[in-house]
């Protein structure tokens, strides 16, 4: 490859603010108010009670205002649908669009959580099955898809795990995580009110047992791990790691973002996890909608089963039926039952692939990120040489005498017409740049990619400035984000007229 | 069915590549112990054709209602117009990442800026985020933001007349944080809550009240706010149905310290509950306190103005343990579809329509009444408590006929017997009146 392709940008077309659309007095949708009869407001409530002003702030546009202003935004951004997202450990597989046709079905997106049960028992079915599904792919016997997203999940699965140790008369105090964890793992922990204590991999970037062992005490919680690792790197010593663990009156919480790597080859109830969460909208296919929503359904082993929230699905008289009465339940950790919507799409996903392709899946994500590794590995310093699964995780220590640095590989990736990896995480790696291919991609895509990474190496070496100034060809260049945390300017104000 | 594009071919030439023997010898580092030694047990993979079958007969074994639910409680039925669905639903929105990378970003970052702006303008408050869960989950994140900010306080006080499952949610949040006791105060005779004293205000972090509370009662939030400010405490405000702010003084303008709200009515389906979408705001003063991600203006080199994710410092990513909270994924979709719809009411049409929802529960209650009485006198958006002897009895015979007569509230308040909670939106006209009248056993 010579150079990036050349960006072709038709119809990307400038765009102010909403707010900055439109005319004093121009109204949108307006519905006849007295259709139904009744009073008028004035009439009903109290003076102090009603609106200060008219919504002033609020746009005042056409329809047409609003479809040519979201559909000029939305050709700004690059997306999933449009090319290879090769971030680590975050899936970005792609988004079937059968998913978005059943999830808007009447049956699913007309139903009020609170109807008795007796008319939704299609949507409770459905929520059983998928229950049954995550159960099958963790080994673990209980589940809730209460969960909004994997971080609510890992509070979840914390809030359950503190709950037993209470039960037990001694709450603890801290939790061991290794410093290679998603921020989520030791800001859920906090949450809890637990301490963290930080566990340091091998050379190998892998967990040891006697380095768990000692940091074991009466104190410790729970370990919370992820496998394979945020370095896509197996943590072959999981089951005695965990068997130490529970030695220790302990408990294992299983990061299950990354279970696209274990489909079918292992499971984590196997492995001697307590909880795991599942994160929707990397292994089972929903979209990651710009930033959520997702969901993060929560398994567990049967120690902790009486633990799950309510209200849980129960089968009686031959029917779904919402119960709360479980006295050593957390509680809720959401209004109603779950992302409903992102569970259908879930559902659909597992029904449309089954067993057999769910293992394809996870056979063809580790051999997409084992070729990428094996391809990238010529020109960029793996940091690790342990075997990857189904991500690997380079650094910018060859690139040190340019100057270029990882930030500066992903954004002149954008030039190329790809979305960056993921950079700087993990933690553990300086520089990082970790890509998670997915199973999805096919060897061309992979190959440009490869060309791309390649390329960038090169201008580097032949043109640094060209590449730290990068990106070059994307809607805006590099963004004054010092100024944006300095001087925070975080909604619309009028201008003075 | 299958979504990998791998030819035989292909695969082989990869692990020449790669210098494996096979796909499995990639897997052969994984400890023996641990393989799976047998396959997964789900069903066999299917067809589009198959699922669609199957995901349209679970859909069509459920019943919606037909326009004839009077249920909010938390969710409300609104009309949602296509245009919100048909936007919203663009790939370039949809399969977007976290706008981590802005310059290839700046769709999804502009319209998160346009959210936290239309959001604080809607409460009338200072400074808005990029969205939470729901307003379950915004609420108990409100209350742990109160306690970071009053941390010598050893309690919150809730309001029973707050929506239960968000009282729920708290309580769950705060277990184990602290030492925090959750003190709740009761609902008078008319529907509103009954302040705490100052004394026990003073031990407070905060006042949670909902507005309208849980029994679509409006509250007096200018009362509130100045008495948790004289116990030197903070008011949260709670609004499950967004669509009430468009037409009641905002929290911002009665001294709410923190406004957290369902924002499910701007523009997002039921979905049996879920995606919500919680909205929250705050005071400027209390931004390095918030919770979620926000979005802020600035420029490139050349000056275009630009957004990006800012304030990072106090999220999971950067500041781990550390952080204001945990969230990383939040409803950033739903979050778009709530600002194309405020875009698409626009500043008028959200008005006029709250002004419809009004009206029209106001007139079923007159005709209801005949039947009952409404339960509390306080001033009320689209939602009341109806008391009508035999409700659960009524209720039932109401589902029978197809209707279904609001929420009976005696599960949620044993005191509240023969008591139905029911929301009038503008999706209900006044056939849809007549039909509840007559399911009630009155006369249309």
């Amino acid at each position: 490859m010579s150079g990036p392709p050349a960006i072709l940008r038709p119809g990307l077309l400038p765009e102010p603010l909403i707010f900055e659309r439109g005319a004093r007095g121009r109204a949108g949708a307006l519905v006849d108010p007295g259709a139904a009869g009744g009073p008028a407001p004035t009439d009903v409530i109290p003076p102090a009670f009603r609106r200060e002003d008219d919504l002033v702030g609020l746009p005042e546009v056409s329809e047409l205002d609003v479809v040519r202003h979201f559909t000029r935004l939305s050709q700004w951004n690059l997306c999933a649908a449009s090319t290879l997202y090769p971030l680590g450990s975050c899936t970005m597989k792609y988004n079937p669009l059968m998913n978005e046709t059943v999830a808007r079905l009447a049956g699913f997106a007309d139903l009020h959580p609170l109807l008795p049960e007796r008319w939704t028992q299609g949507a409770l079915e459905l929520m059983a099955r998928l229950a049954g599904f995550l159960r099958e792919v963790s080994g673990l016997p209980g589940v809730t898809l209460q969960p909004a997203a994997g971080a609510h999940g890992e509070l979840t699965g914390m809030k359950m795990i503190r709950a037993y140790h209470v039960d037990r008369g001694d709450p603890r105090r801290h939790v061991l995580i290794p410093a290679s964890a998603h921020g989520t793992n030791p800001a859920s922990a906090a949450l809890c009110g637990y301490g963290v204590r930080e566990v340091p991999a091998n050379h190998e970037g892998m967990l040891e047992v006697e380095t768990v062992r000692r940091l074991l005490d009466g104190d410790a919680a729970a370990l919370m791990v992820t496998n394979p690792n945020t370095l896509g790197v197996f943590e072959r010593d999981i089951a005695a790691i965990a068997a130490a663990v529970h030695e220790a009156g302990a408990l294992v919480y299983c990061d299950g973002a990354n279970m696209n790597a274990l489909m079918g080859v292992a499971k984590p109830g196997d492995m001697g996890a307590d909880v795991l969460q599942f994160n929707l909208h990397k292994t089972f296919s929903t979209p990651h909608g710009g930033g959520g929503p997702g969901a993060g359904p929560v398994a567990v082993s049967a120690r902790l089963e009486e633990y799950l929230p309510v209200p849980r699905l129960v089968r009686e008289s031959d029917a779904w039926r919402w119960r709360e009465d479980f006295p050593r339940a957390i509680g809720r950790v959401r209004s109603f039952h779950g992302n409903f919507a992102m569970l259908v799409r879930a559902y659909c996903y597992m029904r449309a692939l089954g067993g057999d392709g769910l293992e394809d899946a996870t056979s063809m994500a580790v051999l997409n990120a084992n070729y990428v590794r094996a391809r990238v590995a010529t020109t960029y310093p793996l940091a690790y040489a342990t075997p990857s699964l189904h991500e690997c995780v380079f650094s910018d220590h060859d690139l040190a005498a340019t100057g270029v640095h990882t930030l500066d590989v992903a954004k002149r990736l954008l030039d190329y017409g790809f979305f960056a990896p993921t950079i700087y995480f993990p933690l553990v790696v300086p520089g990082a740049l970790m890509i998670e291919p997915t199973e999805t991609e096919s060897k061309q895509t992979l190959d440009e990619f490869v060309a791309a990474l390649e390329a960038i190496a090169a201008e580097a070496r032949s043109d640094p400035e060209m590449v730290k100034a990068a990106p070059h060809s994307t809607f805006v260049g590099r963004l004054d984000e010092t100024r944006a945390a300095r001087r925070p300017v975080l909604r619309w104000t009028k201008p003075e007229s | 069915m299958r979504f990998t594009p791998h030819t035989a071919a292909e695969v082989q030439a990869m692990l020449g590549a790669i210098g494996a023997p096979s796909v499995a010898a990639l897997f052969a580092h994984v400890p023996a112990a641990l393989r799976a030694t047998a396959a997964l047990r789900l069903p066999a993979g299917i067809d589009e054709c198959g699922v669609r079958e199957e995901l349209a007969a679970l859909a069509g074994a459920n019943r919606s209602g037909d326009g004839l639910v009077f249920l909010g409680a938390g969710a409300y039925p609104h009309f949602v117009p296509a245009a919100v669905e048909q936007l919203a639903g663009r790939a370039e929105f949809a399969t977007a990442y976290t706008p981590y990378q802005p310059e290839v970003s700046q769709g999804t970052l502009q319209a998160t800026f346009e959210f936290q702006s239309a959001i604080a303008a809607l409460t009338g408050m200072e400074v808005a985020n990029a969205s939470m869960y729901d307003g379950a989950s915004a609420a108990a994140e409100a209350v742990l933001m109160a306690q970071r900010l009053r941390p010598d306080r050893t309690a919150v006080v809730l309001s029973r007349a707050l929506h239960p499952q968000y009282r729920q949610v708290i309580a769950t949040y705060l277990e184990g944080v602290g030492d925090v006791e959750i003190v709740t105060v009761a609902y008078g005779e008319g529907g509103t809550t009954a302040l705490p004293s100052t004394a026990v205000l003073e031990r407070a972090s905060c006042l949670v009240l909902g507005s309208p509370n849980v029994f679509g009662a409006i509250e007096d939030l200018a009362a509130a706010a100045a008495a948790a400010h004289a116990g030197g405490g903070l008011l949260v405000n709670v609004t499950t149905e967004a669509l009430a702010l468009a037409l009641l003084r905002t929290p911002g303008a009665c001294g709410v310290d923190i406004a957290v709200a369902e924002g499910q009515s701007l523009g997002l389906p039921l979905s049996y509950g879920g995606p919500g979408l919680g909205l929250f705001a705050s005071r400027q003063s209390f931004l390095r306190s918030l919770p979620g991600r926000l979005v802020g203006e600035t420029v490139d080199a050349s000056g275009r103005r630009g957004f990006v994710l800012t304030l990072a410092t106090r999220e999971q990513h950067i500041r781990r343990e550390r952080a204001t909270s945990n969230i990383c994924t939040n409803h950033g979709l739903c979050a778009l579809q709530a600002t194309i719809y405020m875009a698409l009411l626009g500043r008028r049409g959200l008005g006029v329509l709250a002004e419809r929802n009004l009206r029209g529960a106001h007139a079923l209650a007159e005709r209801l009444a005949g039947l009952g009485r409404l339960r509390f006198a306080a001033p009320y958006f689209n939602e009341f408590v109806l008391q009508v002897p035999d409700a659960r009895r009524r209720w039932e015979a109401a589902l029978g006929r197809g209707v279904v007569a609001g929420l009976p509230l005696a599960d949620w308040y044993p005191e509240l017997e023969d008591c139905l909670l029911v929301c009038a939106t503008e999706v209900h006209d006044t056939a849809a009146h007549d039909r509840l009248v007559a399911a009630l056993g009155g006369t249309a």
